[in-house]
């Protein structure tokens, strides 16, 4: 279980104080996949880079089956974070390493046989549907791809936690789909707890169980996500959700103008043509259901 | 033609010999120091692994100097403290000392530059996982700008070669020692042109050598 406790983060610049997390409270269960929902610029970035403490809290404590990991520092911070795998947005990977040696790698910094390594990682490609591909480099595959190579690069140290920053936001839809389902397999066969940032409500519905509403800094909303998407409170949720077409045309026009912005940059840069099938029993409702939910969102 | 080789060609090829041993010679002392120095100052920059504002500081100021004398002030200034580390201010030996020492802070930006280019979201991934600084560094930093190091070692190599020229002019030997003492002293055109042409040729051969070993080792836009 991870607890965060009255945290907050600012940012202290030269001219100017930013706080970029202000008084944050969450629970999450072990096995659940949780989204925190926000436009760029609302914090949950830096809200989910303090679970690794790539970022560290101003002020609270975050507790991890109970212990306080913002008291962490040297060994038991790297040791800490092997534990948490983590994705990203434009997927990270070492660009000088083939595949394989992308998926070692976390298991070279805790110095793993080599042979052994290769084994693991070989086994994790295979789960994410890329055995072909092990000794390719990541400029020759899809974005899809990359993802999927980065996911098992994160699931290397049988991390108990995986973070997933903006994971499908430079994807377009069909990929994003596969990588979802990818996603919500690994939660289900391997009970890894899933946190996923995203500004797209249509992720967050697809996938999570439970999401937070984030907004300059603070939670505005949290729960059952189906509970949510029903009767949405908070003005930012209604207007990520497209509820009130009149209501605060700033944010609105901002979020449509950074949806807009979004699709443009992942046509242009990420043409997708072959999307690797999961080659998961699970895949085809999951499939299904994501599917359904997109449409009426419509991005 | 015959002539000229049969009189020169050894003269010749003995001065490009020591020029590019002290150009290769020069160039390995140089990553030897130049290596940390670029490496300690992108890791003490404020954005960095470690960041240390007065060893930056300290660093930059050193670089800086280093670079803003000009090297043939440099090659006599330091004239003793050569003497004291080699026991001699002439010949290869002698010209190593001062070569070092002007392009090991010029490495040292080259390298600062060649780590700058690598994404900073991958010293983060790496962080991720639980990398220690140590193994960002030699892990994600050195192995990813490996082609951009390779090709700061050609800009960096040829940059030495010219100073080796230089160093000719007082007693160093090499390509420059025979230009100056041949072609300009006893206004032998001919060797003078060929010194030319030698230093042309060079100059191509380690940039193509660079461009080509960096690009068969850069794994992206395959």
């Amino acid at each position: 279980m991870i607890q965060l406790d009255h945290v907050s983060k600012i940012f202290i610049g030269s001219e100017r104080e930013h706080t970029a997390l202000a008084d944050i409270n969450l629970t999450i269960e072990d096995g659940d996949i949780f989204g925190i929902i926000g436009e760029s610029g609302a914090g949950k970035s830096t809200l989910v880079r303090c679970i690794n403490l790539l970022e560290r809290p101003s002020s609270g404590r975050i507790l991890i089956d109970g212990n306080d990991i913002t008291k962490l520092s040297g060994k038991g911070l790297l040791a800490l974070r092997r534990d948490i795998g983590m994705i990203f947005q434009n997927f990270s990977l070492f660009q000088q390493r083939t595949v394989l040696q992308n998926v070692t790698f976390p298991l070279e910094l805790t110095r793993t046989p080599k042979a052994q390594a290769e084994e693991r990682a070989r086994e994790l490609l295979k789960l994410v549907g890329l055995a072909n591909l092990a000794e390719s480099y990541p400029s020759q595959l899809s974005g899809g791809q990359q993802q999927r190579v980065a996911i098992a690069r994160a699931l290397a140290n049988s991390p108990k936690v995986m973070l997933c920053d903006e994971a499908t936001s430079a994807l377009d839809t069909m990929t994003t789909h596969a990588i979802l389902n990818l996603l919500r397999d690994i939660n289900r066969e391997l009970g890894v707890t899933i946190i996923l940032i995203t500004h797209s409500m249509n992720v967050a519905e697809a996938v999570c169980n439970r999401i937070a509403v984030i907004d300059g800094g603070t939670i505005v909303e949290q729960g059952e996500t189906k509970a949510v998407f029903a009767n949405p409170q908070a003005p930012i949720t209604r207007a990520l959700l497209g509820v009130e077409g009149s209501m605060a045309s700033g944010i609105a026009a901002e979020a449509a103008a950074f949806v807009a912005q979004e699709s443009a940059s992942a046509e242009s840069s990420l043409a997708e043509s072959s999307i690797a099938e999961p080659g998961k029993s699970t895949a085809t409702e999951a499939d299904a259901a994501a599917g359904s939910h997109t449409e009426g969102a419509g991005e | 033609m015959g002539d000229f080789f049969a009189q020169y060609g050894g003269l010749l090829a003995q001065g490009t010999w020591d020029s590019v041993l002290m150009t290769l010679g020069a160039t390995l002392f140089a990553y030897i120091l130049g290596i940390p120095i670029g490496v300690a100052v992108v890791v003490t920059d404020k954005d960095g692994l470690h960041p240390n504002p007065a060893v930056n500081m300290v660093l930059g100021w050193v670089v800086n100097i280093g670079r803003s004398i000009p090297f043939i002030i440099l090659l006599v200034a330091i004239i003793p403290f050569t003497r004291l580390i080699v026991g001699t201010s002439l010949g290869i030996k002698g010209a190593l000392v001062p070569l070092v020492i002007a392009s090991a802070p010029f490495v040292g930006r080259m390298v600062e530059q060649s780590l700058k280019e690598v994404d900073p979201g991958l010293v983060e991934a790496a962080q991720s996982f639980g990398a220690s600084n140590w193994q960002i560094i030699y892990k994600v930093l050195l192995k990813e700008s490996l082609p951009s190091l390779i090709r700061g070692v050609a800009i960096t190599c040829i940059a030495v070669f010219g100073y080796t020229a230089m160093a000719g002019t007082v007693g160093a030997g090499g390509l420059g020692d025979i230009a100056i003492r041949y072609g300009y002293q006893r206004y032998q055109t001919d060797i003078m042109i060929a010194t030319i042409i030698i230093s042309i040729v060079l100059v191509q051969l380690i940039q193509s050598t660079g461009d080509f070993a960096a690009r068969k080792l850069d794994k992206r836009n395959r």
